[in-house]
Order: structure tokens, then C-alpha cells, then sequence
């Protein structure tokens, strides 16, 4: 029976390199997908590209193409990524620079575009989801708009002969359900399939977060070798059953725990996994292990999907301005308040003007946030944070100002002081109509 | 004992929802689990920053709850103050809830 191998060469834009050259050295793989495009980052590179036409795409696309564009040549292994951020045509020229770099010629790079929709719902009654108002009342603010599009116009370009298929905003699942579509000839209405791909497709999207990382907790959880951690394979069944595996010898575990903890991941209601090809079910999934790090999966779902597609919209928010210093010893967490305090009070004599504010000490209240830390030690050293949003970057920056004058005017031994202040870009979300977004192939031979 | 002891957790986000899961190590204690780990105990554990509502969705098959708090993130990652602005360290804050003692029914 045949099987196809995608595995899943980075979890975000930052991630590590080399798991995915050992994926394409040594995975058996037919197929690459690389998920590198985070919601906001689509809009910081949409401004990138109005700065710079040839600029818009993932930063580290070269990088990641030098490495692993000629172990994936030698051995067929099509690679499918949405590095191409704001500019997928700027991204397939790039790639195919880099093939002829490396002395590779006749790969067919597609570039999948129709993800930009900022004309269509700068206009019209385009509601927003998180708040009241429409994407118009934006105004001037708005960066982008950029549609979730499902797995077409990937499968139309493998069809087309893509060796590599660089997208914009897709679904993250979609990058490795449009594999599965294409080989198994999978009906764009066969929601039952469509929804176990769209499982095998969540479960790979993260990389590393399924082979033991995110996971780890010495003495509770423990994952063996996670600076050589491996990334996920998986081996698909024309039914959509996987066996999620990885390279023999790489670092990590795929264990059931794993395995449960990032189905999980990012799912809101377990029955309706809202894609823009299925609404997937993942309430009857089922992992069953075969052996060491081989985990069987089955028992995915699906319904019709619907009709509107999610749009993000980037748009400029605010200014944040933040400053830290550290204090150490007796009287480390007494020192801090007092720093807290002594930073609130400047804000409010100087006229800082804030819409919100936040004064912590890392170490005590800056990430445990539940309230009830009462029961624990005092710390041997704390960190002092305080942060606050403004309507100018000038304001901004006199908040991180405030904590580093502590240095010759606050509280003994405050050490390390550090400050920023930077824009703040925000992603909104509305819907749009199917029919008004249409994916188009453009190709780049190298 | 603390939920520690009994289930292991992870947490996602999307925009201003915070979503955490918790699994049992042994599916033996789901019962249990779904039985103490309520909607409301989430709700009381998280009251500091929680400005929407929790809901739990049950999968008896993998042994696991899935907990879904709205309004939680303090505005979500875009645009949160916080030192976390996804959210990613309130799996672990859960694992400290309190829960009374399991009683094992006793095995040959």
C-alpha cells in the first residue's frame, strides 16, 4: 500500500536549520513543509515590501534553501512553505537565485499569491471578530489583509510540476494536507479524509513540539537530547491514517503524551476545527504505539467547510515603551517594590501618559499570574519590569528612561538596567466570502 | 496533591484565548480528573487575569480535558504588556492546582 513521507522542517520562523537537513538527508521523505509565518508576521512584512518591492519574505528563506535545496533535489523531496510572507514572487526569485548558487538547474519553484485581500475589505462592511467596528474604521492604520487560504492552490501547483511551492497566508495545516490531496487524488469534498489530513497536518505544523519539545519537565516528562532534537515525520495511508515517527538517532521522543499534548494545541472546541477546507473533528482521534517513537494515528474527522475564509488584518496599534533592572540579595524583592514604586511615581511627576501599564518583579509576579504565589520563598534576586503603552514613541521611550535612572537615584545594588521602546503593530481578524479569494501560480525556473 | 501529581498540560493561544489541556498520565484518573478539575476551579485559579469565560470540552478517549479561557491574555499576543504575551507559562501555573488526595482503590 502506498505511503507518503512529509515531514515538517520548522515550527516558526526562527526555528532551528539543521532538523531539516537531517529530515531531507535522512528522513526517506517525498515531501518538506516549513511553517514559518506567524499572524503578525505578514504585516511587519508587508512594510518591509513597501520599503523595499524585492523585500517581504521570510528573512531566513535564503538560509534555510541553501541548506537544504540540494539534499532535497538529489532525492525528489518537494518542499512546501508559506515563506513567502507579503511577496511569494520575491521569494520563488530568491529561491531560484540560490538554486543556481548551488549549481542546481531545471527546478520548478511555484509561488501561490490571491492571499492579499486589503482592497476588497478596506471597503464594504467587513465586521470585526475581537471588537466592535469594521476593518474601514481603521483607516489609515491598516498595513494588510491577508485571507487563510486552504490547501487548492498549493495542489494545483504540485500538479503543475512544483518542486518547491512558496505561499503567502495559508492555513498552517494546509501545507500538509495539499500533499496528501494531490497523491492520494483525495475529493476537495471529502470532508471525512480532508478532516484526518487536517490532523496529520496539525500534528506536524510545530516541528519539534511533537517530538519532545515544549514538553520537557525533569522528573515528571523527560526527553533525551533536545539540542539535537528531531522533527516529526510522518508516514500517510491513503485512508489518512499516520504514523508519526522521526529520524532514528536525532534527539527527542514522540511518545502518546507528546503526541495528546499538541492535538490539543491551539484547539478551541475539540468537534470543530474551523479550516478553510474542512471544519476537522478531533474528538474521536485515536494514538496507539507501535514502538519507540512511532505513534500510530487515526480516527480524524470531517464536515463541509465554510463558507467565509479568515482574514488577518495588520494595522498600527501603539507604542510601547518598557525598562528592566535587576536586584540581588537580602532584601532583593523589598528593593524591587520599592524601584516599582519610585518608577510610578516619576511616570505620574514628569506626565507620562499611558493608557496601561504593568509594574513587576520577574521572579515574583511577572509571569505567575495566578495571584496565589503567596506560599513561596522569598527570591534571591528579582527583576524589575515596568512597561506601558502610549500614543508616541517619545513618550515611550521615557518610561524605560525612568528605570535606568534608578541606577544613581533608586534603591541599593540595581544592576543591569535595560530599556526599549518600539512600535507596536496589532492583527485583527475579520471574514470574507470564498469566492473573493482565488489563488494564482506564478513559476520561477532555476 | 496537586494536579502535578496526576496530569500533564499544555497551552496554545489565539488572539485573546487562552487554551490549555490537561491530560491524564494514566487515563485510569480521567474520571477523577473530569470529576475535580472543573470549569469553575479553573475560573477561581485564574480570577487575576481572567476577563472572559472558561469553557471545557471533555475527550474521555485521550483521557484529556481541554480548557478554553476567553479574555485572558491581556489582549493577546499582538499587543499584551505582559512578560508572556502568549500565555505559554499557564499550563504549568495550572498543574499547581490544589486537589484532595486521590484514593486508589486497592489491587491484588
Amino acid at each position: 500500500m502506498k505511503t507518503i513521507r512529509i515531514g515538517s522542517g520548522a515550527g516558526f520562523a526562527g526555528d532551528r536549520i539543521e532538523p531539516a537537513v537531517e529530515l531531507a538527508e535522512q528522513g526517506g521523505l517525498d515531501y518538506l513543509g516549513f511553517e514559518c509565518l506567524a499572524e503578525r508576521t505578514i504585516a511587519l512584512a508587508q512594510s518591509e515590501r513597501l520599503r523595499d518591492p524585492a523585500a517581504g519574505f521570510d528573512p531566513l528563506l535564503t538560509a534555510r534553501m541553501r541548506a537544504v535545496l540540494r539534499p532535497c533535489a538529489a532525492r525528489g523531496v518537494r518542499i512546501i512553505t508559506n515563506m513567502g510572507a507579503a511577496n511569494p514572487l520575491g521569494a520563488a526569485r530568491a529561491t531560484a537565485a540560490v538554486a543556481r548558487e548551488l549549481g542546481l538547474s531545471g527546478l520548478r519553484i511555484a509561488a501561490v499569491t490571491g492571499d492579499d485581500v486589503l482592497e476588497p475589505v478596506r471597503g464594504g462592511e467587513h465586521t470585526l471578530l475581537e471588537r466592535p467596528g469594521t476593518v474601514a474604521s481603521l483607516g489609515e492604520t491598516i498595513l494588510s489583509a491577508n485571507a487563510y487560504m486552504g490547501a487548492e492552490g498549493i495542489v494545483a501547483a504540485l500538479r503543475g510540476g512544483a518542486d518547491i511551492v512558496i505561499t503567502g497566508r495559508v492555513a498552517d495545516p494546509a501545507l500538509f494536507l495539499a500533499p496528501l490531496i494531490h497523491e492520494f487524488g483525495w475529493a476537495m469534498d471529502d470532508w471525512e479524509r480532508l478532516g484526518q489530513g487536517t490532523v496529520v497536518g496539525h500534528l506536524l505544523e510545530c516541528a519539534g513540539q511533537i517530538t519532545g519539545g515544549y514538553f520537557a519537565d525533569p522528573g515528571y516528562k523527560d526527553v533525551p537530547d533536545l539540542a539535537r532534537l528531531g522533527f516529526p515525520i510522518a508516514e500517510v495511508a491513503a485512508d489518512g491514517s499516520a504514523v508519526i515517527t522521526k529520524v532514528p538517532g536525532s534527539g527527542g521522543r514522540i511518545s502518546l503524551a507528546t503526541c495528546k499534548e499538541q492535538l490539543l494545541y491551539e484547539l478551541l472546541d475539540p468537534t470543530a476545527y474551523l479550516q478553510p477546507d474542512v471544519v476537522a473533528d478531533f474528538s474521536a482521534v485515536r494514538f496507539t504505539e507501535l514502538g519507540r517513537d512511532r505513534i500510530a494515528v487515526r480516527g480524524g474527522r470531517g464536515r463541509e467547510r465554510p463558507a467565509t475564509l479568515k482574514v488577518s488584518v495588520g494595522y498600527l496599534d501603539s507604542f510601547v515603551g518598557e525598562g528592566q533592572i535587576s536586584y540581588a540579595g537580602p532584601g532583593a524583592a523589598g528593593r524591587g517594590r520599592l524601584a516599582l514604586a519610585i518608577v510610578r511615581e516619576r511616570l505620574a511627576l514628569t506626565g507620562v501618559t499611558t493608557t496601561e501599564t504593568r509594574f513587576e518583579l520577574i521572579g515574583v509576579d511577572a509571569a505567575h499570574l495566578t495571584g496565589n504565589a503567596s506560599g513561596f520563598a522569598e527570591p534571591p534576586e528579582v527583576r524589575v519590569r515596568v512597561v506601558g503603552r502610549t500614543a508616541s514613541l517619545a513618550e515611550a521611550v521615557r518610561i524605560g528612561n525612568e528605570v535606568e535612572t534608578l541606577y544613581t537615584n533608586g534603591p541599593a545594588g540595581g544592576g543591569g538596567a535595560w530599556k526599549s521602546a518600539r512600535q507596536i503593530v496589532g492583527v485583527v481578524s475579520t471574514l470574507i466570502a470564498r469566492e473573493q479569494v482565488v489563488p494564482e501560480l506564478h513559476y520561477e525556473v532555476a | 496533591m496537586r494536579l502535578r501529581e496526576l496530569a500533564h498540560a499544555r497551552t496554545g493561544d489565539k488572539g485573546d484565548t487562552s487554551q490549555i489541556s490537561v491530560i491524564a498520565y494514566d487515563p485510569g484518573d480521567y474520571a477523577w480528573l473530569a470529576e475535580h478539575v472543573t470549569e469553575a476551579r479553573v475560573r477561581a485559579h485564574f480570577a487575576a487575569i481572567l476577563k472572559g469565560e472558561v469553557t471545557r470540552y471533555e475527550l474521555p478517549a485521550l483521557g484529556a480535558l481541554n480548557f478554553v479561557l476567553t479574555a485572558a491574555l491581556a489582549g493577546g499576543v499582538t499587543r499584551s504588556l505582559a512578560l508572556d504575551p502568549h500565555g505559554k507559562t499557564l499550563a504549568s501555573l495550572l498543574l499547581e492546582l490544589d486537589l484532595p488526595d486521590r484514593q486508589r482503590p486497592l489491587s491484588a
